[in-house]
């Protein structure tokens, strides 16, 4: 035996890989299992569908357009490029309380900061707090990598130079006495940006890290004056900057600005009038741009967007329908068929 | 190494020199000296300088030269050219859309995975080359005057060495002295052509009459012969001896590369080729590449991507441009000046665009499927390696892949053109009858005798099939019974043994020896003529005793006679012991040299001769070089005890003989030899030989040696007769027959006795006028051969002629100086022959069962079932050759058939038309009676031009079913494959059922291959075993070779070698299926899966100014399709069953799937690639609708979509994926990690890098995110919704009759009526014939 094993060294291996034999699953797509899959997955959706869309029914969005197009706009006067440091005020009223936590949002449309090229011009090493990029900034940079006198711009880039630099103040008329209500700033970044991602350079004061520098074309004032009142939300981790320098995805699209969460307006905006004060610096018209402000409140699944729960409904009762549809096909044409054939 | 030269050596080497300086340098001839006269010179001096050495070196490439030349290989493959321009379209500032360095990643990868391949085959070669290269082997060293041991490598071409037995030649040599005492040397070939039997090599000519230690240091000769080539059957030459003597080399004196040594013990020869220019290396040339249909398919489908691609790009560069023109002057702040801080105009940043664009979309060309389909064929091979049911235990062979890339042509087979001998049939000879002098001896007990053979398979079949893997000892012991009956009806007791699975064993154990099965062996002789044979041997032994002249015997008595030792001599059996494997079994009688020279001739046939001993001096002079020669082979290791008494009793006979010619004394033929006689081994080239010499044997009348210039044959009463063998004329195909031409012992008459065909030998016989007698047997042996075609047996006719001195010594004269001529010596040799083999006697024919493999006509049934057309080519005469054809239910009894024989062009051209109107006649009314035919409607039987769009013609071939068959024979074939009939020939034959061309040569056969092929444009599939299938199995799509009894030359051309025809069902059925199948929907699947991935990109440019921005990270984008979609897919390429082994069996009909392309239609291509747009507009649009107008930023909303689009492939496989083994689910899930794994590693890595995307922490966010996972749900449910839902629609189960995976309705229907109208009553109907069919099988 040991010899006849020997002569027959070709032998394939007799296993159930090598022959292709391992045991397999094999979908049986029977009507008995698809039909009631299709029904199952289809309730199930529209369960999910129900949910989704009441959730979203339950958010309060307030939106208002300040590009001032209109004549009548509030902010009609602000829209010629040739004006500056102009402000303008857009008065509205609550009729029942907005519950909070509002989140207050500046939105653009038509602007696209997906733009491939733009969505280079920016230097992370610089961002993150490197001195070297600092006198010699990235090339991806460039053009705005340095100015006409060849100073190093911090921060460079196209999308630092294009920084969102309109303000905003809320205040509730109260009797004719202008309230402010304060926005939160702070922590409307991602915590990632605001911890990891963007540093300022170790020298204090921040001024002396910019030496030597020249601050953005558009910008008006540099970086370490974003906000003077707070070093912890000044230079590169400044969150409004931090917000701007994360970019949008779609041409229109919202950013956060500041949330409602403090005092008496922890519980969101009483019904009332308010006054939204928009000191008026970014231009948008020029390319058919336009500027908006958002109040909104959140949910677990995030702002108010019906679209999802619509979505899970329609694909929930099409898997219905398609049940049925096949319920008929394979009652018309399967079953009759099966009659003839023994033991099935 | 350090050899040193001596003064002489120099000295001859110069005149040596100016010899060859005179003569013209001819460019067609090498000439060789010894190396030892140039040890001192190794450079200039020695002539044999400029040779290759033996040194071999298969590898493509060095360490240094790895690096540029594979590269240089790999971009031949335009894929990767396009991929390099890509990557390096990303070094150019203004069009760059990646990272360049990561754009970099993909080509380096492809190219790194197939160098890293490339590289590891070099270095297996590399190593055999080495271990090659350094094995040992004796060179003569001049300066230690004996051989020393040398590497292979260290051999040059001049070089003396000397070889023991079973040693493997390093080169191929000239043998200049053999140990053996004939002046032999036993070579075995296998390694070189597969056949097992010994070759006999013989010692160059002027060598023979040295003594036994051949001096290398005397030799002075100088060689001149064909520079290398390939022919391993041809070596054409001549030694030049000092004293200027010319002295012709044949291939008989040379001995090859990779041969081993047998049988002799020691043999000295010179080098003449070495290393690469040896004959074995010349004719070793790798695997071939070959394009498979499916690939051409899919290659027009790549240029439709290239062509979308550019489309895309277009659109995005137009779109881009317009965009840039709506601002005008007005730059908006998020736009970019270019580096220099100029504007750009809208046309140039179009252009620019474009370019990116094409960077962007790369992956729409699925350069990673080419490595994948590498990567899936490689496992297709390994699993049909693999097969058990493609193993032949009794050869223990398993299936060969000798081409890598065309398995999925196996499933799209549509004509398959078989050799019959060999391949139809076991190629195992079996003497059946046979006629002498007119009168047939019908042998009916050898008959009974293989119809038990045949039971027994049979039922040894049965027993196995139901005892399945239980060990074939269990079944050969039921057959005990059968074995004993068996026993007692022999009359010899041969090695015996029963069934066929012992057969198989003692084969296997014995593997050594060819064509001798017991079935082979063990012959019943007829009664009847074993009494004449008795009775006339008597006689002779009688009239010898009585010294009277043997012409007295009764001619039908001396006929009888004259046909056995026919069958016993005229042949090239060589004959060994088995007791000492491959030991030749010698039996010298008397001693010398074959006939050389005329002068030679007169002095040893003058008639003085015929008194006692004239020849002694040659005779005592070769004595006494036997008996020195014993003296020094004494000092080598003497084979055994036995081998040396053998050699004792051989030496004695000659000094006892007192008549040289004389049959030895009947004392000394007693008992050592009789011990032996059934156990002699017969070892011949072709079957056939063996079955004759077997045969004779059965009738005492058999051969128990040959050396070159003798044949001893053994016969009852007479003892044995040694016939001094004058001459070989070797069997051509041309002649289709051989002689030997001998020296009588008992009549001391010239002789020449030739076998061939029928056809052949019938034209040569003598004109009648010399007697009514030999008219009579002609006309009764003509009468026969019909009536042995007619029974499928294959004839061969025997006849002899006796030559009278002068007609010899005539002949003879031409025939020399034929031998002798260099230029042209084969034609001058068959000339010689032709000469010689005119006015025959008849004396009688034989019939010999070729029998047909196991399982021939349920593969054909099968095969034809399948929708392939076969045809039969065969070289075989007509009347045998349509036997064979019914006998394996080619042709049908109950199918009219159609006979072509024609003698002229025009005759032929005649009779084509005719059958066309028969055959339009008999269509027209067989398409009015409606029966099956409702099926095939719409099949249009015929255009006499083969439509010339390929699909239209695809579209009628597979239903050409008329019952009809159609038999050609090779005159006419050639008339018919003119160009001005070839159309109409094939009009004819493509609407029989079968067709067989009978008497075809090999180029012939390779003609309509190539016709049928290029005209009908099929994919033709041609099988065979022999060489003269070679020419046809290059010529087709696929060529199967059998790796069977006749060499290896079939194989060696073919794509796929099988050990049985019969394995050919399940190849084609089952692999070729699931091959093609597979890869067909990888293919589709891959389109899909790279159109669906580039789309979602494509929309994005809708929202982003067309600007070839990204929301899929660059690095998911670049890696999406290498790592994280590649696996799942490989697995089902390689694993997917979508009809199980048994039901692809079972209903054959499943192949016309592949033969119509079913699988992979031009409309399926587009068909997914809508399905792709469709997906990924869903796969878009979802997450945008559901992010719109909110603060997502660009990579966290595009994450989601790159994740949701991986599970959306990875499920629309699932939808694939018909069987699903664990490694599906380890390949998803493994998959789907890997993308997590992948993108939280690369998420968390560098806050700082990956600029632009700068993805720090996206993923970790978006897992926090329920939207993510709702999205994650929704998109690929509504994604595949479609798809499933038409999936669902078109499966229909099929549990209760055992097809266990549903199949597409879409297929059925279109195998139906060919429309590609979907709709399911005509799928169920079609289930319903499925189901009637398997019904009927399953009762029987």
């Amino acid at each position: 035996m040991v010899k006849e094993e020997q002569e027959l060294a070709n032998r394939p291996d007799n296993t159930a890989f090598t022959q292709q034999r391992l045991p397999a699953w094999q979908p049986m797509l029977s009507a008995g299992i698809v039909i009631p899959g299709f029904v199952l997955i289809g309730l199930a959706f529209i369960g999910i569908g129900v949910a989704l869309f009441v959730t979203s029914r339950s958010i309060q969005v307030l939106e208002f357009d300040y590009t001032g197009v209109d004549q009548n706009s509030p902010c009609f006067k602000c829209s010629d490029p040739k004006v500056l440091n102009c402000v303008c005020n857009l008065n509205f009223s609550i009729d029942s309380l907005f519950k909070g936590t509002v989140f207050f949002y500046y939105g653009l449309s038509n602007y696209y900061q997906n733009f491939r090229k733009y969505g280079v011009s920016k230097d992370d090493v610089q961002l993150s707090g490197d001195l070297t990029n600092f006198k010699t900034p990235s090339d991806t940079c460039s053009p705005y990598a340095y100015d006409s006198n060849n100073q190093p711009i911090v921060p460079c880039g196209s999308i630092a130079n294009s920084m969102f630099n309109d303000a905003f103040k809320l205040y509730q008329i109260i009797n004719g006495t202008n309230t402010l209500v304060p926005f939160d700033g702070k922590g409307i970044a991602w915590w990632t940006d605001y911890n990891i991602k963007y540093r300022n350079p170790s020298i204090t004061p921040l001024k002396n890290a910019f030496n030597n520098t020249v601050k953005p074309i558009f910008w008006s004032k540099p970086a370490y004056e974003l906000d003077t009142s707070d070093p912890a939300n000044n230079g590169f981790i400044n969150q409004n900057f931090l917000v701007w320098m994360r970019r949008a995805a779609l041409p229109n699209f919202r950013k956060l600005y500041g949330r409602i969460n403090e005092g008496d307006y922890a519980q969101g905006l009483p019904a009332g009038n308010y006054s939204l004060e928009i000191a008026y610096n970014y231009p948008v018209l020029s390319f058919d741009g336009r500027k908006k402000v958002v109040f909104s409140n959140v949910s677990w699944m995030g702002g108010k967007n019906e679209f999802l729960g619509i979505a899970y409904l329609v694909i929930g009762s099409m898997c219905v329908f398609m049940s049925i549809v096949m319920l008929i096909v394979y009652a018309k044409f399967k079953f009759p068929e099966e009659d003839g054939v023994p033991g099935h | 190494m350090a050899r040193e030269g001596e003064d002489p050596g120099m000295a001859k080497a110069s005149k040596v020199k100016r010899q060859r300086k005179k003569k013209p340098k001819e460019n067609k001839t090498r000439t060789v000296h010894a190396n030892i006269l140039y040890d001192n010179a190794k450079g200039e001096e020695n002539p044999n300088r400029n040779y290759a050495n033996n040194k071999i070196k298969t590898t493509k490439y060095t360490v240094l030269s790895f690096l540029p030349k594979n590269l240089f290989e790999q971009f031949h493959r335009f894929a990767n050219v396009y991929f390099v321009f890509i990557a390096l379209l990303n070094f150019v500032p203004v069009v760059n859309a990646f990272q360049p360095e990561l754009a970099l990643a993909p080509v380096v990868f492809i190219l790194s995975v197939t160098a890293i391949k490339d590289l590891w085959e070099d270095y297996r070669r590399h190593r055999s080359d080495q271990e090659i290269n350094h094995m040992d082997c004796l060179v003569y060293s001049r300066a230690e005057r004996r051989y020393v041991e040398r590497y292979w490598k260290e051999v040059r071409v001049g070089d003396f060495i000397r070889l023991r037995c079973n040693e493997i030649l390093p080169a191929d040599v000239l043998l200049l002295s053999s140990s053996d005492p004939d002046r032999l040397c036993h070579i075995e070939t296998a390694t070189l052509d597969g056949e097992t039997n010994l070759k006999q090599r013989q010692v160059v000519r002027s060598f023979f009459d040295l003594d036994c230690d051949f001096d290398p240091l005397k030799y002075n000769g100088i060689i001149e012969c064909e520079k290398p080539n390939n022919d391993l059957n041809r070596f054409r030459g001549y030694i030049i001896h000092q004293s200027g003597r010319r002295d012709a080399l044949y291939k008989e004196n040379l001995l090859l590369r990779g041969c081993t040594i047998r049988n002799t013990e020691e043999a000295v020869g010179i080098v003449i080729y070495a290393g690469h220019e040896t004959k074995a290396m010349l004719n070793n040339n790798g695997p071939r590449y070959k394009r498979s249909k499916l690939e051409r398919q899919m290659n027009v489908h790549v240029f439709w991507c290239v062509i979308i691609l550019l489309v895309m790009c277009l659109f995005a560069a137009v779109g881009h441009g317009l965009w840039m023109f709506q601002y005008g002057d007005k730059r908006p702040v998020f736009d970019v000046l270019s580096p220099e801080g100029t504007d750009l105009s809208p046309i140039m940043s179009a252009i620019y665009l474009f370019l990116t664009m094409i960077i962007v979309f790369q992956v729409l060309i699925p350069i990673s499927l080419f490595v994948s389909i590498e990567i899936v064929k490689i496992c297709q091979v390994y699993f049909i390696h693999q097969d058990m049911d493609l193993y032949d235990e009794e050869t223990d062979s398993h299936l060969q892949c000798r081409a890598l890339n065309i398995t999925e042509d196996l499933g799209q087979m549509q004509y398959i053109f078989s050799d019959k001998t060999g391949t139809l049939t076991e190629n195992k000879m079996v003497f059946r009858r046979c006629t002498v002098a007119g009168v047939e001896y019908s042998h009916d007990a050898n008959a009974r005798r293989l119809a038990m053979y045949q039971e027994m398979d049979s039922e040894e079949e049965d027993c196995t099939s139901h005892s399945g893997t239980l060990p074939r000892r269990d079944s050969v012991t039921s057959h005990q019974s059968a074995r004993v009956v068996l026993r007692s009806q022999s009359t010899k007791s041969h090695r015996r043994t029963g069934s066929r699975a012992e057969a198989k064993r003692a084969s296997i154990l014995s593997k050594h020896t060819a064509f001798s099965s017991p079935m082979e062996k063990d012959i019943t002789p007829d009664p009847q003529l074993l009494d004449k044979v008795n009775e006339c041997s008597s006689q002779m032994d009688f009239m010898r005793f009585h010294s009277q002249p043997m012409s007295q015997l009764p001619s039908d008595l001396a006929d009888i006679i004259d046909f056995f030792i026919a069958l016993t001599i005229c042949n090239t059996v060589v004959v060994s012991s088995p007791n000492q494997p491959r030991q030749k079994v010698r039996m010298r009688f008397e001693l010398k040299s074959p006939v050389k020279t005329i002068e030679d001739f007169i002095k040893r046939f003058t008639p003085s001769r015929l008194t006692s001993g004239s020849n002694s001096s040659s005779s005592s002079s070769l004595i006494t070089n036997r008996s020195s020669n014993r003296g020094c082979s004494s000092l080598l290791s003497s084979p055994s005890a036995e081998s040396t008494l053998t050699k004792l009793d051989e030496e004695q006979p000659p000094r006892g003989l007192e008549h040289s010619f004389g049959p030895v004394p009947p004392c000394y033929n007693g008992k050592a030899w009789n011990l032996e006689d059934g156990e002699l081994r017969y070892e011949a080239e072709s079957p056939d030989e063996a079955a004759l010499v077997y045969a004779a044997r059965a009738y005492k009348c058999s051969l128990v040696g040959r050396l070159p210039d003798q044949v001893t044959v053994e016969l009852p009463h007479l003892g044995k007769l040694s016939f001094e063998l004058l001459h070989t004329l070797g069997f051509d195909s041309t002649r289709k027959r051989m002689s030997v031409v001998v020296r009588h012992p008992l009549t001391d008459q010239i002789t020449v006795y030739t076998k061939g065909a029928d056809s052949a030998i019938m034209d040569l016989i003598k004109p009648p006028d010399t007697g009514k007698r030999q008219i009579k047997i002609v006309s009764r042996t003509q009468n026969y051969l019909n009536l042995y075609a007619a029974d499928g047996l294959r004839t061969l006719c025997i006849a002899k002629k006796i030559l009278s001195k002068e007609q010899y010594a005539c002949w003879l004269q031409h025939h020399l100086q034929a031998e002798t001529a260099i230029q042209g010596r084969e034609e001058l040799l068959f000339d010689s022959a032709l000469r010689l083999e005119t006015n025959l006697q008849l004396l009688g024919a034989t019939g010999i069962e070729d029998r047909l493999q196991d399982g021939v006509p349920e593969t054909i049934a099968s095969l034809r079932m399948a929708g392939l057309q076969i045809w039969v080519l065969t070289g075989d005469k007509q009347e045998t050759a349509v036997n064979i054809a019914y006998a394996c239910k080619l042709l049908d009894p109950e199918e009219e058939i159609l006979t072509l024989n024609a003698d002229s062009q025009e005759a032929c051209a005649l009779l084509l038309e005719e059958s066309l109107h028969y055959i339009q006649a008999k269509f027209l009314c067989s398409s009015t009676d409606q029966a099956a035919k409702a099926f095939h409607s719409n099949f249009a039987p015929f255009e006499i031009y083969p439509s010339s769009s390929p699909s239209s013609s695809s579209h009628t071939t597979p239903f050409t079913v008329l019952r009809l068959g159609l038999v050609i024979d090779g005159r006419t074939l050639a008339y018919a494959l003119d160009k001005s009939l070839e159309d109409k020939f094939l009009a004819v034959a493509r609407s029989c059922r079968s067709v067989l061309c009978c008497r075809s040569t090999p180029l012939q056969k390779s003609m309509v291959v190539k016709l049928v092929r290029n005209k009908l444009k099929v994919m033709t599939l041609a099988i065979g075993d022999g060489a003269n299938d070679v020419s046809m199995i290059q010529v087709a799509d696929v060529g199967v070779g059998i790796s069977g009894q006749e060499g290896m030359q079939a194989v060696m051309a073919s794509d796929f070698a099988l050990p049985r025809f019969r394995y050919l069902q399940k190849l084609l059925l089952v692999h070729g299926h699931w091959c093609y199948s597979r890869l067909a929907n990888m293919i589709l699947y891959f389109f899909y899966k790279n159109a669906m991935f580039v789309a979602l990109i494509f929309w994005y440019q809708f929202y982003c100014g067309f600007s070839g921005s990204a929301m899929i990270d660059q690095w998911y984008l670049i890696f999406f399709n290498l790592m994280f979609s590649a696996f799942p897919q490989l697995i089902t390429g390689t694993l997917d069953k979508d009809v199980s082994a048994e039901t692809l069996q079972q209903l054959p009909q499943l192949y016309v799937n592949g033969q119509n392309s079913e699988e992979y239609k031009p409309y399926m291509f587009w068909m997914n690639m809508i399905d792709a747009f469709y997906q990924s507009l869903v796969c878009f649009f979802i997450p945008y609708f559901a992010y719109a107008d909110s603060d997502v930023d660009l990579f966290t909303w595009g994450t989601p979509i790159t994740t949701l689009a991986l599970f959306t492939i990875l499920v629309h496989l699932g939808i694939e994926t018909k069987t699903w083994t664990w490694m599906n689910w380890l390949s998803i899930a493994f998959s789907t990690a890997l993308f997590f794994t992948v993108a939280l590693c690369y998420n968390a890595s560098c806050p700082t890098c990956y600029t632009p995307s700068n993805p720090y922490w996206t993923m970790q966010r978006l897992l926090q995110d329920p939207l993510f996972y709702l999205l994650c749900v929704i998109t690929p449910v509504a994604a595949l919704l479609p798809r499933y839902t038409v999936v669902n629609l078109c499966l229909t189960e099929y549990k209760a009759m055992r097809i266990s995976v549903p199949l597409k309705c879409l297929r059925f229907s279109l195998m139906l009526n060919r429309s590609s109208n979907v709709s399911l009553p005509l799928a169920s109907s079609w289930i319903k014939l499925v189901k009637m069919l398997t019904a009927k099988r399953c009762k029987v």
